[in-house]
């Protein structure tokens, strides 16, 4: 059993002003989950009539993308996995561990450690998508994909959208969570038709939102939970250099 | 059956499939007779639809498409959260892509058979029928399926079926699925035609004039409850798997959407029909909060064994092979370890009942790779189940490619839910449920690999095909929330938040949530016995009056309150767990995943009684300290002949 010192960032909501505030955490089991530890903290805080901490959770199965905290300034933590498939045993005795919120313009934050990812639903709603409306697809075998074409674009599409990409660039650059939807629907051949029309609107869209521009710096597919390749980016801006070439206007 | 339990009310039927032409046929004559909405007069016409998820995901979109004004409502902060993201086996059509033999009629009886004789033929006839279109639309929005060098799909046998049916994209198909849903929906949200309403919780059902007209609403970041309206409402809510606390679902996942409706008259169906699934890595500790599944298609390439002696706790891999007991393989020498999910998960409780557990508390038994490996080679095993591997690495700390995993059962999916009838709307006008919300098509248990068959069916398919019968009626007269009926469910909704947060109590809703699940688990769970079942219906009510008098919710109610969310749902399932137990005591038969010890075979088979039980239990709801009011609905056979399943 271990014991930690957890530093939290805590804020009421999108308006007031923010802290960083101490509690100390015992018994802590190595096999527990992160969020677990932190379940065991909030029922604690509830008997003592103290505001539990906020944090957004759900699947606990690394999939749904909905949990997301830095610890110790690193998206995710130590192990490149989500926080609810973190587990103590990555810590030791007596660690003291700055948990914050995804920091990014982009995210603003909805309670302690809570934050609005709604930009990302919006870029996706700007273009990440084929355009088949239920009852107009063809037989599924009409059209074979390379199997080379398929896994690489399953394995862009596993992005979960949590957030840690932006949380973790230091321009907080939304652009591995676009580039791998541009990736994934670019490399099947049901997405060619919108291919330009796509990456030109989702890049405008990324623009439009509160997010910093890309340099090429690879933190955010560091942290990924996923393993998004920097590869996708490349992808991202070779269709949006392809899609100006032949003549688009650039929509930002 | 003492009357003090329910009392027994008018039969009901479903009264909408067209049961005068063949079975094959009436999809496409209900499809023929059913009322039609100019694509004019759709814009006219409002639907509101709770979820996002593959039902509540897909018909959302759908519905726009069509040109209905859709207002969609979920609690997560983005749509593709919804717990279909999970699943991760895969998804069964009837394709034949294999030349194996498969057909709709042979996915229909698989489905008949694997739910026990529980379902309505109907019903799992149209799913069959429509999952081929399932697959084309998918592949058109761009989902990743597993493929072959040539570019064609792949495909896979799936726990209990003997054919290669079922469609994966490794072992994250729910998310690929959902997200194809997602997009589509994002698309109709981009074009105006959905208006979206994150992070918002429905927390009552509008009946007006005897039909749903709208649903209250908590905003869960600012805490406003409201009402809104439409022609029509879908539920779309998934599944109460959660009333065992542990379980495989999300924690957000709750029945608070259906249990409201139900409160306002919508019959709650089977409710004591839950699945257990058997390949779940086996809880660590009290402190758990979830469960996490690996998808039983494991079990194509893994053996299921415990060490013969009792008590043997040596290091797997130091137990000689004529020690070891690869009971599925005795026991079920057809089927082997692809015994349907609820014998593979009996057949391990069995096991650890006998004291032949292994692990720390000794819940669980092997599920070994390592003949596979030998065969086809670790890059083999890993390409097939890589994830499940690194998962099962990530939360045991385990390599299972040497030692092989550890699995125990876990509450996994609820094949019951609010009543529906062929068109899939409830007995309240108006109320559509579908998806896992419904008591569905998957009668006493679900195969694997259909419930996101069924999510899809209903809402890219069915219920865009059967709403416009109800809606041809409309628009309805329009109703705002100075509507006696809505100001009487939002003062409901307001009064029960703030008898909640005033309590004050000593003990904390999470305590109640786990008291609840670990009774539901031992009483009401796999095995189910009568004595067990009545010491329940003592207990519950027990629990209900500690939680209203002594529980301490924390905060207020105008802000981002998660405690707060968790109590009205923790508050509900406590009385639909009350409702499980009366249904699962009156139904004095085994049938799917619910084996009653008063209802075995001399071999300690599960026991069906299709003389007493051959029916839906439909309940209806009665004010606190009164019985539940039974209907039922006969289940007839016209093309499957009844039979004691065998996997022998």
């Amino acid at each position: 059993m271990m014991s930690l010192t957890l530093r939290i960032w805590r804020q009421r909501d999108r308006t007031k002003k923010g802290k960083m505030v101490t509690y100390h955490v015992t018994d802590v089991s190595p096999d527990m989950s992160f969020l677990e530890m932190l379940d065991v903290l909030n029922e604690k805080l509830i008997l003592d009539g103290d505001d539990p901490v906020a944090f957004d959770h759900d699947c606990r199965e690394g999939i749904c993308g909905s949990c997301g905290l830095m610890i110790n300034g690193i998206a995710h933590g130590p192990e490149q996995a989500t926080v609810c498939q973190l587990h103590m045993r990555s810590f030791s005795d007596g660690d003291v561990l700055d948990i914050e919120p995804w920091r990014a313009g982009g995210f603003p934050v909805v309670k302690d450690l809570a934050v609005d990812r709604s930009a990302f639903d919006r870029i996706i709603s700007a273009g990440g998508f084929i355009s088949a409306p239920t009852g107009t697809a063809p037989e599924a075998h009409s059209t074979p994909v390379p199997k080379k074409n398929s896994d690489a674009a399953f394995d862009a599409a596993t992005c979960i959208g949590c957030g840690a990409c932006v949380a973790a660039c230091p321009n907080g650059s939304a652009m591995l969570f676009t580039a791998a939807k541009v990736s994934h629907l670019g490399l099947m051949p049901q997405g060619q038709p919108e291919r330009d029309a796509r990456v030109l609107k989702m890049v405008a869209q990324q623009d439009a939102e509160d997010f910093g521009g890309c340099s090429n710096i690879g933190e955010c597919s560091a942290v990924c939970p996923k393993g998004i390749s920097m590869e996708t980016i490349s992808r991202l801006n070779h269709d949006l250099l392809g899609a100006l070439r032949a003549g688009a206007v650039p929509m930002s | 059956m003492p009357l003090e339990l329910f009392t027994v009310g008018e039969p009901i039927a479903d009264t909408t499939a067209p049961r005068d032409v063949p079975l094959p046929d009436r999809w496409n004559e209900r499809k023929f007779r059913a009322r039609l909405v100019n694509p004019a007069n759709r814009r006219r016409l409002s639907i509101i639809v709770v979820g996002t998820g593959l039902a509540g995901g897909s018909a959302a979109a759908s519905l726009a498409e069509m040109g209905y004004r859709v207002k969609n409502f979920w609690f997560q902060d983005s749509p593709r959260r919804a717990h279909s993201v999970a699943a991760q086996g895969g998804i069964n059509a009837a394709k034949n892509y294999r030349n194996d033999g498969d057909s709709v009629h042979r996915l229909f009886y698989d489905t008949v058979k694997g739910g026990d004789f529980r379902s309505r033929e109907d019903n799992s006839y149209r799913l069959a029928e429509v999952s081929a279109a399932i697959i084309d639309q998918a592949v058109a929005q761009g989902v990743p399926f597993a493929r072959e060098y040539g570019g064609l799909l792949d495909n896979r046998s799936f726990g209990g079926a003997q054919v290669a049916r079922t469609f994966y994209a490794r072992g994250q198909t729910g998310q690929q699925l959902l997200y194809g849903a997602y997009q589509a929906l994002e698309r109709q949200i981009g074009l105006g035609n959905v208006e979206q309403h994150p992070r918002t919780e429905m927390l009552d059902l509008v009946v007006v004039d005897g039909k749903a007209r709208g649903i209250v609403v908590r905003n869960l970041i600012t805490g406003e409850i409201t009402s809104h309206f439409a022609d029509a409402v879908v539920l779309a809510s998934g599944g109460y798997s959660n009333v065992f606390y542990l379980s495989t679902n999300a924690k957000g996942s709750n029945v608070t959407a259906a249990w409201r409706a139900h409160k306002r008259g919508a019959l709650f169906a089977n409710p004591c029909y839950t699945q257990i699934h058997p390949t779940c890595i086996p809880v660590s500790g009290d402190y758990q909060s979830k469960l996490t599944l690996m998808s039983e298609s494991l079990r194509n390439d893994g053996r299921v064994w415990v060490p013969k002696e009792r008590g043997d706790d040596r290091n797997p891999k130091d137990i000689p092979e004529d020690e070891r007991d690869y009971y599925l393989e005795r026991k079920y020498p057809a089927f082997g370890n692809l015994v349907p999910r609820d014998i593979a998960s009996r057949q391990s409780k069995n096991v650890c009942d006998e004291g032949r557990g292994v692990g720390p508390n000794g819940l669980g038994v092997y599920l070994d790779f390592s003949d596979a490996i030998a065969r086809l080679g670790q890059p083999a095993i890993e390409a097939k189940y890589g994830n499940l591997f690194d998962m099962y690495n990530r939360i045991t700390g385990e390599n299972a490619y040497e030692t092989g995993m550890r699995i125990y059962p876990a509450v996994h999916y609820t094949m019951g839910g609010l009543w529906v009838d062929y068109d899939l709307s409830s007995n309240i006008p108006g109320l559509f449920v579908i998806g896992e919300a419904n008591f569905s098509d998957q009668g006493a248990n679900r195969l694997g690999a259909s419930a996101l068959m069924q999510g899809l069916a209903d809402g890219y398919f069915v219920l865009p095909s059967t709403i416009s019968n109800y809606l041809a009626d409309g628009p309805f007269p329009a109703v705002d929330a100075t509507h006696p009926a809505a100001v009487e469910a939002e003062q409901s909704v307001r009064s029960q938040t703030e008898r909640l947060l005033s309590i004050n109590g000593t003990r904390t809703v999470a305590s109640f949530h786990r008291e609840l699940g670990r009774l539901m688990w031992d009483l009401c769970g796999m095995e189910r016995s009568e004595e067990g079942l009545r010491k329940a219906l003592d207990r519950i009510p027990e629990i209900r009056h500690e939680f209203w008098t002594n529980v301490k919710v924390s905060g207020e109610q105008g802000i981002f309150n998660q405690n707060l969310e968790h109590a009205g749902r923790v508050a509900d399932f406590i009385e639909l767990a009350e409702l499980m137990c009366v249904d699962a005591l009156h139904r004095n038969e085994s049938c799917g995943g619910h084996f009653r010890v008063e209802s075995q075979t001399p071999e300690g088979e599960a026991l069906r009684d299709d003389e007493e039980y051959a029916y839906v239990a439909a309940w209806e709801y009665t004010p606190e300290g009164e019985p539940p009011v039974l209907h039922r609905e006969a289940l007839e056979y016209e093309y499957v002949h009844l039979a004691q399943r065998s996997y022998k």
